[in-house]
């Protein structure tokens, strides 16, 4: 008895005596080791790509990015809100155009295609012969051919199309404010003028007392189960709120028409450069290809989020006496969203992704310029390492806001 | 975003990375590697008539690919031991140096900067081009005087942008340039109306034109707005191959001044031959055909390589006026492409 209980014990201190055997002491020093490891590898491939670049005389490091470029960026928002016409502009300030350009395409994308997806998705469980059909081929030949097939088939339709008039005419509509023709989609744009920002403070209010009131209604329901209009509510605090101050300070908004001019050089015919909002038709095709393509794909998430909700919770809601619409709002759609969420944060980021086959129908989005800035400046490495962080980068905050919102949506345990 | 970026990039990053420092050029290695393989890779375009373009039956034909053709002769005797890897013009740079291919005869405009900082080198101007601008009849331009406030169509990865770029700011004229990835899709968006202006080096712009629907109702301004030598380019670091890429031409347009070319060369060999024996005879000729000295041991050449190379592809006015060269495909005249003795540019340097 006392040998068997005194060998552990002497085990125990002389594991503890020699480091050596010690598994916690074990553990971290093979941690150490492998950090190491690692650090040396990436340290090594660092000087090793440095030596090879001077052994070859290529010229390497980031100072490039001060230079500036002799070549000139298509008007995009990223040149208008970069302002880059008429000063000395860097390759900074051209891999920033490309940023907002990408940003751009990106949210315009995520938005159409969300909607567009959800409508699709709700179509194909309709009973409705048409709505079923439509959705059904809808969804098979837009997701079994390539994005870039896509993007050059509207490119091209929208460039060839025969009622798009040329450059030097156009088409107007909504009562002579908007044009088109084949350099793109022509409004007015909106210039605030002095006691504007009154009316971004109004709407920030607003946002604010949306969630005030939101809390407020919801004590209010538990304490003593009426309801109140959440949404009318909001919709008089975020809209109806900066209208009406808005109005009050004398709709300080000035709306710069497009200038579209029939005299003169014949190249200076049409529209004015700088005059009015211009969307650019490649903006147009891949805004157009993205969100289409990438509908598809949710169409198919939200059917299969719908599908995954028992029938058996309607029958149970109906049973509760709670009404049709209802039921879709409070119990059908926030268990759909929970299958839904997931695998929508990747059709996301894959519009960020595919954002980048601007190039071929030249909408100057960031990779679009990392491309013409690395075949003016030769510098590769430096750029794909940029291009490369910036995407991370997006992909990352993408997944970080989905996540909340799936964290918000998923199942309460207790 | 893998897809637009061409293996060639990700092949020079992760050459660059991981491979040993000792990996660059060195004089012997290009023309040692190339033999030991059995062919030459040669970097050509995607296709471009009058240059480099496949015809329905795959076989490649143009200006550049008798270029390559021609190397593949003084290597191997043989010109069909070449292999064409068509690039894009931003992949091109990168195919090169991470050693993809091992010439580069793809209409590259020799520059500055590119001599100097990408770790190539050029070896001799095989097309004297320049950067012309494509316009539809209908708009009645005659001039480039005329196109402020036009918009332009080009593909980027190239000096085009920046000289069309330098021409419009310098003359103080407006634009908006639109810049595409690939030619085609430039020159379609223009066809389209798009634009105003598709600019291109004057030969591209030739090419392109006949592939419109009518290229009658485009015309080529007079201006030609930037120099544009067309030069075949190998790695820096193996002086011996960029000597066997320089003397390819230059043995192309010797033959030409000498009158050599392939159907008479056997003709003048065995005369030459002949004359030879007694000491006599033109001995320009005889130099350049291999009948005195080896010149081509000091390059690691065989003795009869110029022989080679006008046997089995022709001299530089044969390659030029051939049916699928610049001359016979594109209808461009000789210009800055004649020899120098015909008020051209094209001057062989002298074998001796």
């Amino acid at each position: 008895m006392t040998a068997s209980a005194e060998t552990p014990s002497s085990g125990s201190s002389r594991s503890s005596g020699s480091l050596l055997y010690d598994p916690k002491v074990r553990s971290i020093f093979f941690q150490v080791a492998l950090i190491l490891a690692v650090l040396l590898f990436f340290g090594w491939i660092v000087l090793n790509t440095m030596a090879n670049l001077r052994a070859r005389n290529i010229s390497s490091g980031f100072d490039f990015l001060g230079n500036t470029p002799g070549f000139q960026t298509v008007t995009t928002l990223g040149t208008y809100l970069m302002d880059v016409s008429g000063r000395a502009i860097t390759y900074l300030d051209v891999l920033k155009v490309g940023l907002i350009n990408t940003l751009l395409v990106a949210v315009l994308g995520i938005v159409t295609a969300t909607i567009l997806g959800f409508v699709i998705g709700v179509f194909r469980l309709s009973n409705n012969a048409v709505l079923y059909g439509f959705s059904t081929v809808y969804v098979e030949l837009l997701r079994n051919t390539p994005l870039l097939l896509q993007i050059f088939f509207w490119y091209f339709a929208a460039l060839r199309a025969p009622w798009v008039p040329d450059a030097r005419g156009k088409v107007s509509f909504f009562w002579d404010n908007f044009h088109f023709n084949i350099t793109g989609l022509y409004g007015p744009y909106p210039l605030p003028q002095t006691g504007f920002g009154a009316t971004l403070w109004a709407l920030v209010i607003g946002l604010i007392l949306t969630f005030v009131m939101r809390w407020w209604a919801k004590k209010r329901q538990d304490a003593t189960g009426k309801q109140f209009p959440i949404f009318w509510g909001a919709v008089g605090l975020i809209l109806g709120l900066p209208l009406l101050v808005f109005l009050l300070t004398g709709a300080p908004l000035r709306w710069e028409a497009a200038n579209f001019v029939q005299e003169g050089p014949v190249l200076r015919r049409g529209f004015q450069k700088g005059e009015g909002m211009l969307i650019i038709p490649e903006l147009i095709a891949l805004w157009l290809a993205l969100s289409l393509y990438t509908a598809a794909f949710i169409a198919e998430i939200v059917r299969a989020g719908i599908l995954a909700v028992n029938k058996g919770q309607t029958e149970a809601a109906h049973a509760l006496g709670i009404s049709q619409s209802k039921n879709l709002r409070l119990v059908v759609i926030p268990q759909a969203l929970r299958v839904i969420i997931p695998p929508l944060t990747s059709q996301y980021l894959n519009i960020t992704k595919n954002s980048s086959l601007a190039v071929a129908i030249a909408y100057p989005d960031f990779f679009s310029q990392v491309q013409i800035s690395l075949n003016q400046t030769g510098r590769a490495i430096e750029l794909i390492v940029i291009a490369m962080l910036v995407y991370l980068t997006f992909s990352l905050i993408t997944s970080a806001i989905m996540n909340y919102v799936n964290s918000r949506m998923k199942l309460v345990e207790r | 975003m893998k897809s637009l970026l061409g293996g060639a990039v990700s092949a020079l990053v992760f050459g660059l990375a991981f491979g040993a420092t000792a990996a660059q050029a060195a004089p012997g290695d290009t023309l040692r590697e190339v033999k030991a393989r059995g062919e030459l890779v040669c970097g050509v375009t995607q296709g471009l008539d009058g240059f480099s373009l496949q015809d329905s039956e795959g076989n490649y034909g143009g200006l550049d690919v008798d270029y390559c053709r021609a190397v593949a002769a003084a290597v191997f005797g043989d010109a069909s031991k070449v292999r064409f890897r068509p690039l894009s013009s931003k992949e091109r740079f990168e195919a090169l140096k991470s050693g993809e291919v091992d010439v580069l005869a793809r209409v590259t405009t020799w520059s500055l900067s590119r001599d100097t900082q990408l770790g190539v080198i050029f070896a001799a101007t095989n097309f004297y081009d320049g950067q012309g601008m494509l316009v539809p009849t209908s708009l009645g331009v005659t001039s480039a005087a005329e196109l402020d406030g036009a918009r332009l169509c080009t593909n980027t990865g190239t000096t085009t942008e920046l000289n069309i770029t330098d021409y419009f700011r310098s003359n103080g004229l407006s634009f908006e340039l639109i810049a595409f990835e690939k030619s085609d899709e430039a020159a379609s968006a223009y066809e389209a109306g798009r634009c105003d202006v598709y600019t291109s080096d004057a030969s591209g712009l030739a090419a392109k034109r006949l592939t419109f629907a009518n290229p009658s109702e485009h015309v080529l301004l007079p201006e030609i707005i930037s120099k544009e030598p067309l030069a075949p380019a190998v790695r820096q670091g193996d002086e011996q191959w960029l000597n066997v890429a320089r003397w390819t031409h230059f043995a192309m347009l010797n033959a030409e001044e000498l009158g050599i070319a392939s159907g008479n060369v056997d003709q003048i060999l065995e005369e030459q031959r002949a004359l030879a024996a007694g000491s006599t005879g033109n001995q320009e000729i005889q130099r350049f055909l291999g009948l005195g000295d080896d010149f081509g041991a000091a390059f690691g050449l065989p003795k009869d390589w110029a022989y080679q190379i006008v046997k089995q592809v022709g001299n530089y006015g044969e390659i030029y006026d051939a049916p699928r060269g610049p001359g016979g495909a594109l209808g461009l005249e000789r210009g800055l492409n004649a020899l120098w003795t015909n008020g051209g540019l094209q001057y062989g340097i002298p074998v001796r």
